[in-house]
C-alpha cells in the first residue's frame, strides 16, 4: 500500500471534520462593523481565493520544470493543478458577487482585483481547453500557459493597493482581530487540506490515464 | 529540432498574446467609475449585534447561498473525481488482464 493510499482518506476526514465544524467556528467571530452579517462569506471566500493562487503556483512551478525537464511527473501536477484552480476559482467568482451584493450594492464591479482574478481564471480554462483540444504537443503549449497563470498571482495579490477598487486590502487579514483571526485561519487551513488530498487524488488519475494509454499501445503491438 | 523549435515559438507566442491582452484589459478596465461605498476597506472592525443598525437587504440568504455553494462546489468535483479515477482503473485492469492473457 503506497502513502499516499493512506494520506489521502486522512485528509479527507479531517478536511470533512473541519468543513462540518466551520459553521461553528465562524459562529464564535463579531460581526463586522460596516458589513455585519454578510461578512461571514469572508471566512469561505478568502480561504478558496487563497487556495486558488497557492494551486496556480503549483502549476506554475510543474509547468516550468516540465518545460526545463520533460518528466511527465510536472505535467501531471501542472494538469491537476490547474483543473484545481479552476474549482477554486468558481467558488471564488461566485461567493465574492454573493458579498459584493450585500456590502456594495452590486453584484460585480470591473475594478482591477476582481477583473484580474477572473482573467486567472479564465486563463486556467484555457490551459484545460488546451490539453482537450490541442492533440500532440498541447502538453507544452499548456505548460507555457500554466507558467503565465503562475505570473498573475502576484498582480492579482496586490492589485487591490496598487489600483483604485472596493475590494478589501492585503492590510485586512494582518490586521484582523484575534476573534476574527481563528476562524479564518481555521477555514484556511480545512481549505489546504482538501486541497492537497484533492491534488494527491488528481495527479493518481493523470498517472493512471498515461498507464492506460501506454496499456492500449502494448495491447496493439 | 525544427518541430522543437516551432512549439516553444507557439508557447512563447500564446504567452505574449496573454501577456499584452490581460496587460491592457485590467488597467483600462479599472478605470471605470466605481460605486460608493461605506464598507471597510483597509480592516475589519467588530461590533456587538446590539450596537448594529436595522439591514435594509437581508444577508442570510446571501450568506447560506455562498456557503451551500462552497459545499456543493467541493462535493460534487470530489464525487467526479472519484468515478473519473474508477473508470480509468477500471479500465487499465482490464487492459492489464488482456495483455497478461496474451503474453501467457
Amino acid at each position: 500500500m503506497r502513502l499516499t493510499d493512506r494520506l489521502v482518506p486522512l485528509l479527507l476526514l479531517i478536511a470533512a471534520v473541519m468543513f462540518a465544524a466551520a459553521p461553528y467556528v465562524i459562529d464564535t467571530a463579531p460581526y463586522e462593523s460596516t458589513m455585519g452579517l454578510v461578512q461571514r462569506i469572508f471566512y469561505f471566500h478568502f480561504p478558496s481565493a487563497m487556495t486558488m493562487m497557492l494551486t496556480a503556483i503549483v502549476c506554475g512551478i510543474a509547468s516550468a520544470l516540465y518545460l526545463a525537464r520533460r518528466k511527465p511527473i510536472d505535467d501531471r501536477v501542472a494538469v491537476a493543478a490547474a483543473e484545481l484552480a479552476v474549482v477554486f476559482g468558481v467558488i471564488v467568482l461566485i461567493t465574492g458577487p454573493l458579498w459584493a451584493r450585500k456590502a456594495w450594492g452590486v453584484w460585480w464591479v470591473w475594478d482591477a482585483r476582481i477583473t484580474s482574478t477572473f482573467v486567472m481564471w479564465m486563463v486556467f480554462n484555457a490551459y484545460l481547453l488546451l490539453r482537450r483540444f490541442g492533440g500532440p504537443g498541447s502538453e507544452v503549449l499548456s505548460a507555457a500557459v500554466g507558467f503565465f497563470g503562475m505570473m498573475l498571482v502576484p498582480f492579482v495579490y496586490w492589485s487591490v493597493n496598487f489600483w483604485r477598487t472596493l475590494h478589501p486590502k492585503t492590510s485586512v487579514v494582518p490586521t484582523l482581530p484575534v476573534d476574527m483571526g481563528i476562524p479564518l485561519y481555521f477555514c484556511w487551513a480545512a481549505f489546504t487540506i482538501l486541497y492537497v488530498a484533492l491534488l494527491i487524488v488528481r495527479v493518481r488519475l493523470e498517472a493512471s490515464r498515461s498507464a492506460l494509454e501506454e496499456a492500449y499501445l502494448a495491447l496493439e503491438d | 529540432m525544427i518541430r522543437a523549435l516551432r512549439s516553444h515559438a507557439r508557447a512563447a507566442l500564446v504567452a505574449i498574446l496573454l501577456s499584452v491582452g490581460v496587460g491592457t484589459a485590467v488597467p483600462v478596465m479599472a478605470q471605470q467609475t466605481l460605486p460608493s461605498t461605506t464598507a471597510a476597506q483597509d480592516g475589519f472592525v467588530p461590533v456587538s449585534p446590539e450596537d448594529m443598525g436595522q439591514e435594509h437587504l437581508p444577508a442570510t440568504p446571501l450568506v447560506f447561498a455562498a456557503y451551500a455553494t462552497v459545499w456543493v462546489a467541493l462535493l460534487l468535483y470530489v464525487l467526479t473525481l472519484w468515478r473519473r479515477l474508477g473508470r480509468v482503473e477500471r479500465e487499465l485492469a482490464d487492459v492489464s488482464a488482456k495483455l497478461e492473457a496474451r503474453r501467457r
